[in-house]
């Protein structure tokens, strides 16, 4: 299927800042990648550069071998396949856990599926990140763990082909976690890349494919999370720590 | 999702809106029913409801705030007043004073058309679109928001009002547009024309209300919702949010101008302090007294704090600023969600709280 996501050289700046420094990355399709590293190493800002929230100083991001993302929209990123969770759960407390869905499904002002799919679809996605006994409750209502879950639902419910996580199981109980790998395993498809930035090495280690350590933004290393490890330089600035 | 009990609560005051219009129509065409002078009374609340709506569409379910919706309210008015004038002068043959008091024996070239209603009507709608649509994509594509967005708006309202100061525009200056004696060939003052306007103004309030709620609870509602709660959230997930903004702010806008349309008729004057900062800002303290984000609050605000200043402003004009600023400081300390709160009896965390503070940026 070949490459879902380049990032090639990117900087991103805050003022004198330097959040990312000529970062490159390149994750495949079919693959799940962890970003790991220490508080302000950039990998929050990562996702920003490439959903369109923050743009680049520098750099390219390229989508599925040749889209060209860089200077796009959000919402034409989004259409285009790309769909983010948020670190701090994103949701719209006014509306129905229903409604979010739906939301999450259609994308786009214009309506891209006819009702009988629309319907389907979303009993499909509430099952699948179960909340369908809570469907029209308020998203004001739901405890924390369900929060993130909605998020999840919300944007795995398009089906988007680069899918970025960014913390899924922060604050989350053990078995919801347990319940995150899963449904981490059950998304992994050949024609998906997934990306998830995550603190709890025990849950990137049952999901990841691959991972890929920054620091200072910069890539510190990248490979196996049993590599990773045993690396002396990340066990250094993250790890060890 | 709505709790039952705010359909029943809207239901109520539909019903009520459209009960009123009736017991006016029947005054009209009867001896019984309201006097002339309750009936002016209630029309112009009515108008005030309606411009409520409007700044509650984009305040409180799209969670930008406007601190100059009194421009399009006065769009609406002078528009509808040259109208009002012109129609005068063709019917009595009767002179306008501004025009009496400039020394002028014709109407400026710009008056051209105005007596005939649908081209005054036309006007008020493409100038308040021409204005709202380039001022409104202008900001919202630039990502201006939140206290920035409120504090050009007041600055909008304030240059057009210094503008209508002038007394060569053709407006009427200072002292305004005054006068009027015939509305659709009907003298003004005939008790039943004063009545007939009063529910004329009812009905339209009644339309409005039924429309935005229709609008609301359409999939484009839901994604107004959205947008305020989370526009970078929606945006991320494929929605071009602005032109949602655009085409809401612009309704809204259309709306005030509506709703000054209404207003201007039946108070029989219009001058520029209907476009000072403070209306502007009386509006917005409406809508937060009676509850943003809820129909029903933008209406029972309007109708309540305007009621209470006609009757002020009678028995003691001197009180009317501190009533107010104490309804605001009792609105902002003890019911976030405005008289909807009371109606809750539950003093709920603001929602707003979380909205004001999101609009400052996010660093993840």
């Amino acid at each position: 299927m070949g490459v879902a996501l380049l990032v090639d050289t990117v900087t991103v700046e805050f003022g004198s800042f330097r959040a990312v420094d000529a970062l490159s990355l390149a994750v495949d399709f079919g693959e799940v990648r962890a970003v790991i590293g220490p508080n302000g190493a950039g990998k929050t800002t990562l996702l920003d550069v490439v959903s369109g929230i923050t743009r680049p100083k520098q750099g390219r991001v390229i989508f599925d071998n040749a889209t060209d993302i860089t200077r796009a929209s959000e919402a034409a990123i989004a259409l285009a396949g790309v769909r983010r969770k948020f670190q701090k759960p994103s949701i719209f407390e006014g509306l129905s856990v229903h409604q979010h869905i739906v939301i999450g499904t259609q994308g786009g002002l214009r309506r891209s599926l006819a009702q009988g799919a629309l319907v389907e679809r979303v009993d499909e996605v509430l099952d699948v990140v179960g909340l369908a006994d809570l469907a029209h409750r308020s998203a004001s209502e739901l405890a924390h763990g369900q929060k993130q879950w909605l998020e999840i639902g919300m944007v795995l419910a398009s089906n988007p082909r680069l899918l970025m996580l960014d913390e899924p199981v922060a604050g989350l109980t053990e078995e919801e976690t347990e319940r995150t790998v899963a449904l981490v395993r059950r998304l992994k498809r050949s024609d998906r890349a997934i990306v998830v930035v995550e603190h709890d090495m025990d849950f990137v280690d049952r999901i990841a494919d691959r991972v890929t350590v920054l620091h200072e933004g910069r890539t510190l290393f990248e490979g196996s999370m049993a590599n990773a490890r045993a690396d002396e330089r990340v066990v250094d600035v993250y790890l060890g720590r | 999702m709505k709790p039952l009990a705010s359909h029943h609560a809207f239901s109520i005051l539909l019903a009520a809106v459209l009960a009123v219009a009736l017991l006016l129509v029947i005054s009209i065409a009867t001896p019984f029913g309201l006097s002339a002078y309750v009936a002016n009374t209630v029309g112009q609340l009515a108008a005030f409801a309606v411009l409520a709506l409007s700044l509650d569409l984009i305040w409180g379910y799209l969670g930008i705030l406007s601190l100059g919706h009194g421009l399009f309210f006065g769009i609406g008015g002078y528009v509808v007043a040259m109208h009002l004038l012109k129609h005068s002068w063709q019917v009595t043959g009767k002179v306008p004073d501004f025009m009496q008091f400039m020394g002028w024996s014709e109407f400026p070239f710009y008056w051209a058309g105005f007596g005939f209603f649908p081209y005054a009507l036309l006007v008020a709608v493409a100038v308040t679109l021409l204005i709202s649509g380039v001022f409104g994509y202008v900001s919202f594509r630039s990502r201006v928001g939140g206290v920035y967005f409120a504090i050009i708006t007041q600055a909008l309202v304030y240059v057009a009002m210094l503008l209508m100061f002038r007394n060569d525009t053709g407006f009427g200056g200072n002292n305004g547009m005054t006068g009027f004696a015939v509305v659709f060939g009907w003298p003004i003052e005939l008790k039943s024309v004063v009545i007939a306007m009063s529910a004329v103004s009812v009905l339209v309030l009644g339309m409005i209300l039924l429309g935005c709620r229709l609008l609301l609870e359409s999939r484009f509602g839901i994604l107004m919702i959205a947008t305020r709660d989370d526009e970078v959230r929606l945006r991320t997930l494929g929605y071009e949010t602005l032109r949602l903004k655009l085409v809401v702010w612009c309704l809204s806008a259309l709306i005030a101008a509506l709703a000054g349309m209404l207003y201007v008729p039946q108070v029989g004057i219009i001058n520029p302090r209907l476009l000072s900062p403070e209306l502007s800002l009386e509006i917005a303290v409406w809508v937060a007294i009676g509850g943003r984000g809820h129909l029903i609050g933008a209406v029972i605000g309007a109708v309540l704090v305007n009621a209470v200043k006609f009757w002020l402003s009678a028995a003691a004009p001197e009180l009317w600023p501190f009533i107010l600023s104490g309804l605001i400081v009792l609105v902002v300390l003890v019911f976030p969600n405005g008289l909807v709160d009371l109606a809750k009896l539950k003093l709920v965390r603001p929602m707003g709280a979380k909205r004001l503070s999101s609009e400052t940026t996010e660093l993840h």
